[in-house]
């Protein structure tokens, strides 16, 4: 998108095209980040449903295969919806400061 | 031509029935309910095709014609008073996605003290939002504001959410005989609806109302500065081809007897009827009083205004609403503002009137044009701003 635009340069309505999000890193602010464990995932996808930054990569067969750490802020949604049992977890939340 | 009987809100719903919007979405409201209560019963009927949205609040139901214009769809809906001010928090966000949704606005006070009665406190508190305004003298008026609204707020330099307003219970509620015009002339007259950007328009996605801060949020109120000064000719040229097409035309403002007029009452709505049966009293003997009804306040015809008062020696400004800011009401408070570069200015006094639906009567009326004979020839303004009826 063209910077410092005028008024009369604005899309009608305020409106903008969709998919401008995707220009912005929202991974960069995270204090603690999910941490995938390939071996223990059952791919039920609750955590790719429940994202609300999309930055859970899936593979060409629709399975999980990993976090996108550019989008990813770190909310845990991810962590709290997978139903994954406590010594075989498939996601866990790890501080990024250690 | 049909000529029926009707109150204002069968004739706004009529209106409504004839425009078979896409969308309705709307919550009761004294002395709205029975638009969108009768309204209802069209789509019950199968009357229209219209999708009928029974929200749980205003709040909700211009939420939802909101998000239905968004998608494209002609929509409307009907309030008043407190209805009018829970919807408020979204009337400034359809005006900024330039939605061309239509709302039949009963006048009616704001509580408190609650009160179900006309006064013109509801429509004037929303009166910045981008929204355009119509108010109507009577039943026929309201019906003529319906139709026309559809094509000013749809047309391309325009693109902005309308109201046409009635007075509560005074008009809404009074049956009257009006002409409507039939079902296929009212469809060719307001033509299919245009979409311009649509949400569910999967080839071309779009965002909006997204974050703007001091990067574009002031660009982005542009379009609507320039889409209201815009909408003063549309309002002329829509009024103007209604005259022609059904012999009613319409303007911003109108003059009566105004030309050769020594003393002017301005005003808006229903008390308009009842300042003419005055002046056509005072004309009899003699007085050359005349008539200024506003019928468009936003936008605001301030030229208009400034020119049709030019000659007059004093006026009556009529406010149904205070601002409680100690300069009277809205009304007289723009026309004050837009005379500031008038050399020889007439003399307005304000009378705030009528709140919570206290009557003016024809012996009111006459009272306050004997006042502006006083202030004309006095060459004095007694006091600018006078609450006219009230007990002290
Ligand atoms: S932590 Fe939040 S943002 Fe990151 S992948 Fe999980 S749900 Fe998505
Ligand atoms: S929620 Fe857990 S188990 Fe389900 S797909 Fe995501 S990581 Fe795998």
């Amino acid at each position: 998108m063209k910077k410092n635009m005028g008024w009369k340069e604005l899309d009608f309505g305020d409106s903008v095209n969709a998919g401008t999000a995707a220009e912005f890193h929202t991974g960069d602010w995270r204090s603690d980040r999910p941490v995938f464990h390939k071996e223990n995932c059952i791919n039920c996808l609750f955590c790719w449903v429940n994202c609300p930054d999309s930055a859970i990569i899936l593979d060409e067969n629709n399975k999980v295969a990993g976090i996108d750490y550019r989008y990813c802020k770190g909310c845990g949604i991810c962590d709290t919806e997978c139903p994954t049992k406590k010594e075989k977890r498939a996601l866990t939340m790890e501080p990024e400061r250690k | 031509m049909p000529t029926i009987a009707k109150t204002g809100n069968e004739a706004m719903a009529e209106a409504m029935r004839q425009i078979d919007p896409d969308v309705v979405a709307a919550y009761p409201i004294t002395p709205a309910t029975e638009v969108v209560m009768i309204f209802s019963q069209f789509v019950a009927d199968g009357l229209v095709g219209t999708e009928f949205v029974a929200v749980e609040s205003e709040h909700s139901a211009m939420s939802a014609c909101v998000g239905a214009a968004s998608a494209g769809c002609r929509v409307m809906t009907g309030t008043s008073s407190q209805g009018l001010q829970l919807m408020s928090e979204i009337l400034p966000i359809a005006s900024a996605l330039r939605q061309p949704i239509v709302l039949c606005e009963v006048n009616r006070a704001l509580s408190g003290p609650i009160n179900i009665h006309c006064d013109h406190s509801d429509t004037m508190a929303v009166r910045d939002f981008g929204w355009i305004q119509l108010f109507s003298e009577n039943a026929q008026e309201a019906y003529d504001n319906i139709l026309q609204l559809v094509r000013i707020t749809e047309n391309e330099k325009v693109r902005l959410p309308g109201m046409a307003t009635t007075d509560g219970f005074i008009i809404s509620h009074c049956m009257e005989k009006i002409e409507s015009l039939d079902d296929a002339e009212v469809k060719k007259y307001i033509g299919d609806f245009k979409v311009i950007k649509s949400t569910l328009d999967l080839d071309k996605p779009i965002t909006l109302g997204s974050l703007d801060l001091q990067d574009y949020y002031f660009e982005h109120k542009m379009p609507i500065v320039e889409a209201m000064k815009e909408a003063k000719q549309v309002i002329l040229e829509v009024g103007k081809d209604f005259g022609q097409r059904y012999g009613r035309e319409y303007g911003l403002i109108e003059e009566y007897k105004l030309a050769d007029a020594e003393i002017a009452m301005v005003a808006l709505g229903s008390t308009c009827g009842t300042a003419r049966a005055v002046i056509d009293e005072l004309r009899e003997k003699g007085v050359k009083a005349g008539l200024l009804k506003v019928r468009a306040f936003r936008p605001f015809p301030a030229e208009e205004i400034v020119k049709a008062l030019a000659k007059v020696k004093a006026a009556a400004v009529l406010d149904r609403s205070d601002m409680f800011s100690n300069q009277g009401g809205q009304l007289c408070c723009e026309i004050k503002s837009a005379m500031y570069d008038l050399k020889q200015k007439p003399l307005l006094t304000n009378y705030v009137y009528g709140l919570g639906g206290r009557e003016i009567s024809l012996e009111d009326i006459r009272k306050i044009f004997a006042e502006q004979q006083g202030t004309a020839s006095s060459g004095k303004v007694k006091q600018a701003v006078q609450h006219f009826g009230v007990r002290e």
